[in-house]
């Protein structure tokens, strides 16, 4: 009894290396077709990409023996197919893709993942990069790749839809959505009345154990980065310091932050506008929280930008810029505003009642492509120990 | 430990004078070979800023204050989960606890909670205004302590790592010949002094490979110290990676904590000793001992473990779930990702079992340096958080192997290479309760070496084997950082779903993959649980 199923249990194993070596044979398990959220009948696309995908497979399996060789989407060349690494999460830009590929019949290959830690695999991955297009969640990311000669430049249709401050200096990135700066504040402690106009403030002991912050978010540290732009070293880290002294709790995100505010934990959280509407659908309409945005180009009411730009090695080029041109078209812009809250960067396009309009707040005049010392603020963080 | 008729001819058999055959030396150094690979992907890249950046770094008193931090965490950790899993083991193996087997599968499997999802729970349920302050907010209770920074990190980790110590030594209480407790019992022992003297010293090896696999993942993990706010050294490589794009200072972190962790297996190797643990005849279950009042207390005990560590992170997620529902949160398909979750996590297994083979048994029969080594080489991989390793494989793909690049295949091999030390571990384990001389006999009467090893020693250690693949298996269905950044383009499992939902905070997103998720670990937990019973 023992023995046989002892047995039986070894040829299970040997069982498994052989689908080992089948399924490097066959290719990986069917891509999901999760096709959902503000996406209208993606089903054709999807299928229309399944097909491919499989003709692709069959000619790689051909051509190499090894066992390792499986799926290969990404390296295949070309053919109206764009490689995409997303540091934009798939519940916010999936619908975006998924319309492209409907709109202009360019199958989309989509890695989704941490912005930074996309941004680290296109620099390890070096010229053998697959990816065409890296969508990032920060201009620091795109800032990085800049830097070490990744992006190349993108044609002045794209760059001119947007104002110049949500692109690079050097026209290697482009900005497709904003988002501002704001306090997150708890309605029942506090009213817009009682907040100052300038974050300075915020150094006052009158806000002991009332701050929350999350100073690992790219956000957070971007408007640092800013403060130091714009007030200089010494005014960034006396700031650093005041809010410190105050004793801020600790979020490891923006989001929790604001949960914080709704809970009443904090009264009120440094982070980007649009996180109040995320807790609102977890959390319901009724959650004692709004945004108040600071004033007179004061630094914490940055508008910061998420974007995207073309990889140098890109093999694909000419699809990665028409996906940019259809980012920043209407509709896409359109889905920005409707469904993430985020602001929209081209003229024309309807933004939530709720919202000021972007014209309206009095953000400090600051470029974007200037906040690419992420290295002098994290040492700033670090020295002042909030990080 | 070995029994008396045959020690002295083992102890000579033991010995250094016997060479493995190529057949095993061959595989053996192939697996050393990958393991070696994120080490020196690491070196290439710390070493890319001169030695000066290194000393920098290296010799900075904060980085070493956080090593510090980090290695009290890990030993916390680590004696905690002896704490609560010795006791569970040996009142699920040994005694007459109503509904033992049960509690021995509950026991069990909090292992399959991911330390991302169990740490967000434990936030949002223990947090100074948290679901726990909530019901007791008409007691009067306005703020809980707060639970973030070190207690917070010790107790998630704990609670969702004390199962592989749990696991090993259960295995061990079942597999051990009674013999020599009765022998201890009839000279004269009480119960006490037996479990101490006798039970207990029978248990080290078991217990020493639970604590190895708990104190290096408390090393390595991210999900529960970031969302705890425990500044570790794992945090600190993230935070390098995430803030400053710069790879030189993450890799010199990163090759510290392989320092750290070669520091730890030489503590554990300096314990381990030279004990052989197979008994003189075929194992027999050892008498169950009553609990009569006791039993009472051992009820409470194993309850509260059970609901602090699994009753209560998946009440809070079916609480999610719900509360998404009533809120017009539809249902997603998961079906797609779960399958890819169950396959790559199923070839995850069958792989790494293969490659412990010959390392396991390397170590188990032909014993020295050499071969002791190689055992320990297997678990670099293992301490490492999952990001640098991740890295190390997209080094390597993208730029010597474009053929392999994000397909399946480097991505099992990169499973392989992270939880490889689990699979060794539970198979040499196995090994250790398999007598040589069967082997031999068996190749007296003229099988190959080969044949010997299938149908004789790999069914005689299948509970060590079944055991590791279950392991592998379901720290392969948590894994996040290299599935993202390895797998196949568009290649989504369970884990990249919470992982997409939570990034964004959908959490009644989250709650239904990471309840699907924790079902189907529970599944291989379960039969390895059932399956110790049947022997």
């Amino acid at each position: 009894m023992k023995l046989s199923f002892s047995g039986r249990l070894w040829v299970l194993l040997v069982a498994l290396a052989a689908l080992a070596l089948l399924a490097a044979a066959c290719g990986e398990p069917p891509p999901d077709q999760s096709a959902e959220g503000g996406g209208q009948s993606a089903g054709e696309t999807t299928g229309e990409g399944a097909t491919e995908e499989t003709t692709s497979e069959e000619t790689t399996s051909e051509e190499t023996t090894s066992e390792e060789t499986t799926a290969q989407e990404a390296l295949t060349p070309g053919e109206g197919s764009l490689v995409v690494y997303s540091g934009r999460s798939e519940e916010l830009v999936g619908p975006v893709f998924e319309q492209f590929e409907e709109r202009s019949g360019v199958d989309v290959q989509v890695r989704y993942g941490e912005t930074a830690e996309l941004a680290a695999t296109i620099l390890e991955e070096g010229e053998n990069s697959p990816a065409d297009l890296f969508f990032a969640q920060d201009p620091g990311a795109l800032g990085a790749l800049d830097d070490e000669g990744r992006l190349t430049e993108l044609p002045d249709e794209v760059l001119d839809a947007v104002p110049a401050r949500f692109r690079a200096d050097d026209g290697d990135w482009v900005g497709t959505s904003g988002r501002a700066r704001v306090v997150a504040y708890n309605t029942e402690e506090l009213s817009a009345g009682d907040l100052p106009d300038s974050i300075f403030d915020f150094t006052d002991p009158r806000w002991e154990g009332r701050i929350g912050w999350a100073p690992t978010n790219g956000s957070f540290q971007a408007f640092v980065t800013a403060l130091r732009v714009l007030e200089g070293e010494d005014r960034a880290r006396a700031w650093l310091e005041g809010v410190q002294a105050n004793d801020p709790f600790v979020y490891p995100d923006n989001l929790t932050a604001v949960e914080g505010v709704a809970s009443g934990e904090v009264d009120v959280a440094f982070v980007n506008h649009y996180y109040l509407f995320q807790v609102r659908e977890e959390e319901g309409e009724d959650i004692p929280v709004r945004n108040y945005y600071l004033k007179d180009g004061d630094p914490g009411a940055l508008v910061l930008a998420a974007g995207a730009g073309i990889l140098d090695g890109a093999e694909n080029p000419q699809a990665a810029e028409e996906f940019l041109e259809y980012v920043l078209s209407e509709e896409a812009q359109q889905y920005f505003a409707d469904e993430t809250h985020e602001y929209p960067l081209i003229e024309g396009v309807e933004i939530d009642e709720e919202l000021p309009p972007l014209s309206e707040i009095q953000s400090p005049n600051v470029d974007l492509s200037n906040l690419d010392d992420l290295g002098g603020t994290l040492e700033l963080l670090q020295e002042t120990g909030v990080l | 430990m070995t029994a008396p008729p045959t020690g002295l001819t083992e102890r000579v058999r033991g010995g250094r004078a016997r060479r493995a055959p190529v057949l095993l030396w061959v595989p053996a150094a192939v697996v050393v070979a990958a393991m070696l690979l994120p080490l020196a992907y690491l070196a290439v890249r710390s070493l890319e800023g001169g030695w000066q950046e290194v000393a920098e770094v290296v010799l900075d008193g904060e980085t070493l204050a956080v090593l510090g931090r980090s290695a009290l965490l890990a030993a916390t950790v680590t004696a905690a989960s002896v704490a609560i899993a010795v006791p569970l083991a040996w009142l699920t193996a040994r005694t007459d606890l109503p509904g033992r087997t049960a509690w021995a599968v509950l026991a069990a499997l909090p292992l399959v909670v991911p330390s991302y999802v169990g740490g967000f729970v434990l936030v949002s349920t223990l947090g100074p205004r948290g679901m726990l302050q909530g019901f007791l907010e008409p007691l009067g209770v306005e703020r809980l302590p707060e639970i973030y920074g070190f207690p917070g990190a010790a107790l998630a980790l704990t609670l969702f790592t004390y199962p592989y110590v749990f696991l090993t030594v259960r295995g061990a209480l079942r597999g051990m010949d009674p013999a020599m407790e009765e022998a201890a019992r009839s000279l004269g022992s009480g119960g006490w002094e037996t479990f101490f003297r006798v039970t207990l010293p029978q248990l080290r090896p078991a217990i020493m490979a639970g604590a190895l696999l708990v104190a290096l993942y408390a090393l390595s993990d991210f999900g529960a110290v970031s969302l705890l706010q425990y500044d570790s050294f794992s945090a600190e490589i993230y935070l390098q990676y995430r803030s400053a794009f710069d790879r030189t200072p993450a890799a010199i972190l990163a090759l510290m904590l392989v320092a750290l962790t070669i520091a730890v297996l030489l503590v554990e190797g300096r314990t381990r000793g030279r004990g052989r643990y197979h008994g003189s005849t075929a194992a027999r279950p050892a008498a169950t001992v009553a609990l009569g009042r006791w039993r009472w207390p051992a009820l409470l005990f194993c309850g509260g473990v059970v609901v602090l560590a699994l009753a209560a992170p998946v009440g809070v997620l079916v609480f999610w779930l719900v509360r998404g529902l009533a809120e017009g949160e539809p249902l997603r398909p998961l079906w797609t990702a779960a399958w890819s979750s169950v396959y790559a996590s199923g070839l995850a297994a069958g792989v790494t079992v293969l490659a412990a083979f010959p390392v396991a048994i390397l170590s188990v029969r032909y014993r020295g340096k050499a071969s002791g080594l190689v055992e320990r080489t297997t678990y670099l991989g293992y301490a490492l958080p999952g990001i640098v390793l991740a890295l190390s494989l997209v080094f390597f793909g993208a730029n010597y192997a474009p053929w392999a690049y994000q397909t399946l295949g480097l991505l099992v091999f990169a499973y392989a290479i992270h939880f490889l030390p689990q699979a060794v571990g539970a198979v040499r384990s196995g090994l250790l309760q398999v007598r040589p001389s069967v082997e031999e006999a068996a190749r007296g009467l003229g099988r190959g070496p080969l044949r010997v090893a299938a149908t004789v020693t790999a069914p005689l250690a299948s509970a060590g084997i079944t055991a590791g693949a279950a392991l592998v298996f379901l720290t392969t269905m948590k894994e996040l950082p290299a599935t993202l950044l390895l797998g196949p383009t568009g290649f989504e499992t369970l884990a990249t779903r919470i992982w997409s939902a939570t990034s964004e905070a959908f959490f009644a997103r989250a709650a239904a993959p990471a309840l699907l998720l924790i079902a189907l670990s529970a599944v291989p937990m379960y039969l390895v649980v059932i399956r110790e019973r049947a022997k």
